[in-house]
């Protein structure tokens, strides 16, 4: 190009024309191994020892859960007769006692264990679906569609949430497992919307996401293949927090005598139940089940504890 | 340099790639209305390179986002036509829209560090597009991923295609961006300031990168920048932008070394060089002014060395010079078509503009094809 006047600034400027594609440094680099934020946040995670524990209890509560009922069968209208009243201490032959019908408390946590399990994950799993779906909605359309959505959810926050449970769970419920499952997962996705709305309004903005219009990706494929999996850590906590208070949730409203039906066990059961014999110093029947409860609830937080570190893209081990 | 057509005179001539005319874009804030882009019309020919320089604030970023049809809320396109390969692409569906978005007309934009997806590989992300556009196979994809890392200039592509943008520098991911947006052979190629978030050095290489790419695909490039030393190393054509309208259009090296517009003048007389070493450099003095309140005639009338009579109350016309150039600049207008202010200033007409038929050039007629 002939521009005397301008040839001289652009040579100082970018060290004039050169010729080919200077060579990268990082032409040499040895061969990393590529980290995904996923395999980044599971290196993270293992180094969270509280984490770690966590997931060992639940892991370990899963597999009581999937196994138990299978290898120590328990059948609670089969009564076998206490061998003295209010039940048998805890002994070799009954390692956590037994009921006032003599009625194995080990097994009854056992059994009690994949209801409460199930409970929680299928709560949450219904919760993170139906509230990552509103949020999403909400944040990335905006507009009226975002205000109409938030107010349906304020409306969910007002609800007053005990009450609700009750009515619902004994007029829909019928003390069923499932309708109960439906009822805490309904009830408990407006947190999860919010934040997931919260997420999507800052990252709608950002770059990459106007650079994927700009490939010409459609709306719905930016919402849920570009945005969400960057919103997704903060969700992923929030909902190990729904599953573990869903959890507490179903003893509470079972202890109340509002959830599951008698013949199915769950710990919020076994509590109730143990609650008439607790002023005669049988604590065995109430103890277990409420360790098992705590004892979930724990290691379902310290995970989420250990989760939120490790998803936090700003934390760098 | 051709005149673009005015408007509902039907497409341009097919050897026009790109006609933008009487585009307005405006953004309706609580304060009233911002008219960022105010008239603004040029043309790109097919394999043609066209610079769009301007401060900012001149509406350069937001003219080529109405062109991909990106201006969000509260930005609104309210009038004009862009003719690209005889469509208007304002009337066209979101859906044909999103057809033409990164397969015909693609987009560089200035920030490599945010504008790559951080929880997908580089090369998932190009691979995105031609899966999209060209309904290839995700092997086909993965592959075509590769070939334009190594078109891009990236050493040993088959690794880098499946890391994460995080585990690259700058320069590398305006490599992967640039890769993105040549992945399906696009016949336009807007380039959103793709240098200026990076070193000086890497500017250079990224620079020579654009203009190679450019050159072996044969696609137009419209090239954004507020860098006049990139517009001359890099394109044909220049149009330079003021508070929304092109004051300035032609060649880039008589526009550069003959500015007929004093605004252009300005910024070059602003440039440092070894010419005035030892002395201060020019200004150009006051602000670009209040988009609230923008002047009513000539919009810098006040700041300019040169302003006489007409430019205070009249807007001056984009009056065409040469075959190649035009300019919006009274002193360019011939005497007998400058509009005479009635005696009292206050009395004269609010707006006031000269006879539509003064601001446009010699009669091109409708459709006709420009050699």
């Amino acid at each position: 190009m002939t521009l005397p006047d301008l040839q001289s600034p652009l040579a100082l400027q970018y060290g004039g024309p050169s010729g080919g594609a200077p060579p990268e440094t990082e032409d040499v680099e040895v061969a990393l191994e590529s980290l995904s934020q996923w395999q980044l946040a599971w290196r993270r995670f293992k180094l969270h020892r509280l984490a770690a524990i966590g997931l060992v209890i639940f892991g370990a509560m899963v597999l009581v859960a999937i196994l138990g009922p299978i290898l120590l069968p328990y059948d609670p209208l089969f009564i076998p007769n206490a061998t003295r009243p209010g039940g048998d201490a805890p002994s070799l032959a009954h390692l956590f006692g037994t009921d006032n019908v003599g009625r194995d408390v080990f097994r009854m946590v056992i059994n009690g264990a994949r209801i409460s399990v199930t409970i929680g994950i299928f709560s949450m799993i219904i919760a993170g679906v139906v509230g990552v779906f509103i949020g999403a909605i909400a944040g990335y359309v905006g507009g009226v569609t975002d205000n109409v959505l938030m107010r349906v959810v304020d409306v969910f926050f007002a609800i007053p949430f005990l009450f609700v449970i009750l009515v619902a769970a004994r007029f829909f419920g019928q003390g069923q497992l499932s309708s109960l499952i439906l009822i805490f997962g309904l009830l408990s996705w407006p947190l999860i919307a919010r934040l997931v709305r919260a997420m999507f309004l800052s990252l709608r903005e950002a770059d990459f996401v106007e650079a994927a219009r700009a490939v010409g990706v459609s709306d719905i494929r930016i919402t849920f293949r570009h945005i969400l999996p960057s919103a997704l850590g903060p969700v992923i906590v929030a909902m190990t927090l729904i599953m573990a208070s869903n959890i507490v949730l179903e003893a509470f409203v079972s202890y109340l005598g509002f959830g599951l039906s008698e013949d199915q066990t769950s710990w919020g059961n076994a509590l109730s139940n143990a609650q008439t014999v607790l002023s005669q110093g049988n604590w065995w029947w109430a103890f277990f089940p409420g360790m098992a409860i705590a004892l979930t609830v724990l290691a379902i937080n310290f995970i989420g504890d250990g989760l939120r570190d490790a998803l936090d893209p700003r934390s760098r081990l | 340099m051709i005149q673009p057509r005015t408007e509902g005179s039907g497409p341009p001539p097919d050897d026009v790639l790109l006609e933008v005319r009487g585009l307005k874009t405006y953004f309706k804030v609580l304060d009233g209305t911002v008219p960022a882009v105010d008239g603004v019309d040029f043309s790109i020919r097919r394999g043609e390179t066209l610079g769009l320089v301007g401060e900012s604030g001149s509406g350069k970023s937001v003219t080529s986002l109405s062109i991909m049809r990106l201006i969000e809320k509260p930005g609104e396109i309210v009038a004009g036509e862009i003719w690209f390969e005889g469509r208007d692409l304002l009337k066209l569906s979101e859906k044909d829209m999103e057809d033409i978005r990164g397969d015909d007309i693609t987009m560089i934009f200035q920030e490599p560090m945010t504008s790559l997806n951080p929880v997908f590989t580089v090369g998932e992300q190009i691979a995105e597009s031609v899966r999209l556009h060209r309904h290839a196979s995700k092997r086909d994809a993965w592959d075509r991923a590769i070939e334009m890392l190594r078109l891009v200039g990236i050493p040993g592509p088959e690794r880098r295609v499946k890391q994460y943008p995080h585990e690259m520098s700058g320069g590398m991911r305006q490599r992967v961006v640039i890769a993105m947006a040549l992945a399906c052979d696009p016949k336009l190629i807007v380039a959103d300031e793709p240098t200026t978030a990076l070193d000086v050095t890497i500017q250079a290489q990224i620079l020579e990168l654009i203009q190679r790419i450019q050159a072996e695909s044969g696609a137009a490039l419209l090239l954004i920048t507020h860098d006049l030393a990139v517009v001359a190393e890099t394109v044909q054509r220049v149009a330079v932008m003021y508070a929304g309208k092109i004051v300035e259009s032609g060649s880039v090296e008589e526009t550069l070394l003959q500015p007929k517009h004093p605004y252009t003048e300005g910024l070059l007389t602003s440039i440092p060089s070894r010419v005035v070493r030892g002395q201060r450099l020019n200004v150009i003095k006051g602000t670009v002014p209040n988009p609230f309140r923008l002047p009513k005639g000539c919009r810098f009338e006040p700041r300019c060395p040169y302003s006489f009579e007409p430019c205070k109350p009249f807007e001056p016309p984009l009056e065409q010079i040469s075959a190649d150039r035009r300019a919006r600049c009274w002193l360019h207008v011939p005497k007998g078509r400058i509009p005479v202010l009635a005696s009292p200033p206050a009395s004269g007409p609010a707006g006031a503009v000269p006879p539509a038929p003064a601001s446009e050039p010699p009669a091109v007629p409708a459709g006709e094809g420009v050699a």
